[in-house]
């Protein structure tokens, strides 16, 4: 597809710029994968898909940009993003999530969308639609040159901190009792329970890892935006859903995967598309995630049945 | 007993909705603005209500038909001459035609039917969180095309000059329209099939309900309703593309969830409850005397509250504050039983 696209405007994608927009695409699809992470992390142990997640990225910008409009060191900007986050996906467990763990997944969706509009409307009244800048970090937006192309220092970091950060995930989840807590929770709440995992002690700690990657998120997404406002993330986090569907939720590589790839889609086709179409691209993605959903409901990277749903 | 308890369940939701009305004709001109809000509001929810309530899949698809009846009622009821000012690049034939009131609602409502329709053939066969995220998509795509397709509308421009022909009365009139569609909908065998595949998909399959066809039916009749609250609202206000997505989306959705998804009766308390709720914060907005007791509230508080009441309904009382009944005499309940 590549090929065909870089040929069609040969004369605007020379063969760097066409590694560029890779490197670009990959990195974009590195910070998708890491939202996709957070919400298939909290998916699976819990049931619950977190519509809230890209409120956590906005809420970690907006500390990030308060602390560059202080002139704040960086590393006091990035602690002050974490320690937001974190604090506010521990209030949300307890708050919301934990009391409608025995809810339909329905009713779960729609709370989450009413704390996404919660924060979000408190965003709006705290700082105004205009919002915040943040830019202590924006030096790594210029290029350096790896072999022979342009390159975003951001694009790199991206993509080394998400391959650190899954890596991280992985050792967590199959080498350490709480990781296999976790995985047993995703398998079967019930049996897990029985078998003496702490319920509460699994959620807090996936609400965590999700809420740090949602900081690392909020710090990756704001050097490249660097104007916060109270809808900061939230096209992201609706792309990322969708991704997240379309990978398939019933295992946390695939819904990985599926926020990797509708990053990197939308990355290809954003550097690609000649201005005029590209106003067009929301749809064009829409329109991809609703056709592999006809094809494959549960997932384009699942085998069998998912175990969401029963009919 | 059973024509006496259908009847009230009918007649409760339409007294409310009248009784809005009556009281919209007494208060001062401010006020009635909020209660044709109401009104529209009313049908709007009664509308998701149809296909939502009866077959217990969420959609967050269908302010898109709600967009898709501004359009359809917006484009054809501005005056030929007024149209080149805000809509330069229309078809030739929506350039030239203009309908009247009345006429303009019906092609609302034919255009979310059919629109509804066609993305309900494939979409129906999904369900659980895959027909949620489709139905999603479907929101994303036409609300970037109604943006920058400036061939069927205004693009980014609000609709200007379209007659205000939505008051009182026509937004009662709606409202009772699309209730009484709403019962008669549920009431009906295609309706009882429906609700049936809700609290049981198994056993309603193994009497011979094909869900598909069902969820279909509903989600065009649902799409019809709400392209017809669509064109109400345009007659109403002035509004463009940013009015009809997400927010749109999200405060229909917590009005059913908060009177309770599950019954008619819960569509109309929830809508007029929220709605008298939003009216109120408004007015707290722009500064409220309430007994020598001034509040004053800041810009932007209605929808932190009404998020967080949405979200404490939830947590506190998830089937709604009807519990998603319908609504019923106490005493004609018990004969019934008997």
């Amino acid at each position: 597809m590549n090929t065909v696209l870089a040929g069609g405007f040969a004369s605007f994608a020379s063969d760097a710029l066409n590694k560029q927009v890779q490197v670009d695409a990959i990195g974009l699809g590195a910070v998708y994968a890491l939202m996709a992470v957070g919400i298939g992390l909290v998916f699976g142990v819990m049931r619950l898909v977190n519509f809230a997640y890209g409120q956590l990225v906005m809420a970690g910008a907006f500390a990030l940009a308060v602390a560059s409009g202080h002139g704040w060191p960086v590393g006091v900007g990035i602690a002050l993003c974490v320690v937001v986050v974190l604090a506010l996906s521990l209030a949300m467990e307890r708050v919301v999530f934990r009391p409608l763990r025995t809810q339909s997944a329905a009713v779960m969706l729609i709370a989450t969308f009413a704390v996404s509009f919660l924060l979000q409307s408190i965003a709006l009244l705290w700082f105004g639609p205009l919002g915040k800048t943040a830019t202590s970090l924006v030096a790594l937006n210029r290029p350096v040159t790896v072999l022979g192309a342009e390159v975003r220092k951001i694009s790199i970091v991206a993509i080394v901190a998400a391959a650190i950060c899954v890596a991280l995930l992985v050792l967590l989840l199959n080498r350490t009792s709480i990781g296999l807590h976790m995985r047993a929770t995703a398998m079967d709440p019930s049996t897990a329970r029985l078998l003496g995992v702490r319920a509460n002690m699994v959620s807090i700690v996936s609400v965590l890892i999700a809420g740090a990657l949602a900081a690392l998120v909020a710090v990756l997404l704001t050097v490249q935006y660097p104007t916060v406002t109270p809808t900061f993330a939230l096209q992201e986090t609706i792309l990322v859903l969708a991704g997240v569907v379309v990978g398939g939720m019933s295992r946390l590589v695939s819904a990985t995967l599926g926020g990797f790839l509708i990053g990197y889609a939308s990355g290809i086709l954003g550097g690609a598309l000649p201005s005029a179409q590209s106003q067009y691209l929301p749809s064009l993605l829409f329109g991809l995630v609703i056709l592999v959903l006809l094809v494959r409901p549960d997932g384009l990277f699942t085998r069998g049945r998912g175990l969401v749903e029963r009919v | 007993m059973r024509a006496r308890r259908a009847t009230v369940e009918l007649l409760a939701p339409a007294a409310l909705v009248v009784g809005a009305a009556l009281f919209g004709a007494v208060v001062s001109q401010t006020t009635e603005v909020y209660v044709v809000t109401a009104l529209i509001s009313v049908s709007t929810v009664v509308a998701l209500y149809v296909f939502v309530g009866n077959s217990g899949v969420l959609s967050f698809g269908h302010i898109s038909f709600f967009a898709v009846g501004v359009w359809a009622a917006g484009v054809l009821s501005v005056p030929v001459a007024e149209k080149p000012a805000t809509m330069p690049s229309l078809f030739h034939f929506l350039a030239t035609t203009t309908v009247g009131n009345v006429v303009s609602l019906v092609f609302a409502a034919v255009a979310g039917g059919v629109y509804a329709l066609l993305v309900g053939l494939p979409l129906m066969r999904l369900s659980g969180l895959a027909a949620g995220i489709a139905t999603f998509a479907v929101l994303g795509i036409t609300n970037n095309v109604l943006r920058y397709y400036e061939k069927i509308g205004p693009g980014l421009n609000t609709f200007s000059s379209v007659p205000e022909t939505t008051g009182l009365l026509q937004a009662a009139v709606g409202a009772l329209i699309v209730i009484v569609a709403a019962f008669a909908y549920q009431r009906s065998r295609l309706g009882r099939q429906l609700r049936a595949a809700r609290e049981d998909p198994a056993a309603a399959r193994a009497v011979g309900v094909s869900i598909y066809r069902q969820r279909l039916w509903a989600f065009a009749l649902s799409g019809l309703l709400i392209g017809f609250a669509g064109g109400l609202y345009i007659h109403f206000i002035p509004i463009n593309v940013d009015a009809v997505y997400l927010d749109l989306t999200f405060i229909t959705l917590a009005m059913l969830v908060i009177g309770g998804s599950t019954s008619l009766w819960g569509a109309v308390v929830g809508a007029l409850f929220v709605s008298a709720l939003d009216s109120l914060l408004a007015e707290m907005e722009a500064g409220l005397n309430v007994f020598g007791l001034n509040i004053d509230l800041p810009e932007g508080s209605r929808i932190v509250v009404v998020s967080a009441i949405m979200a404490l309904v939830l947590i506190l009382r998830p089937s709604g504050l009807t519990r998603g009944r319908e609504f019923s005499l106490p005493r004609v309940v018990r004969r019934a039983e008997a």
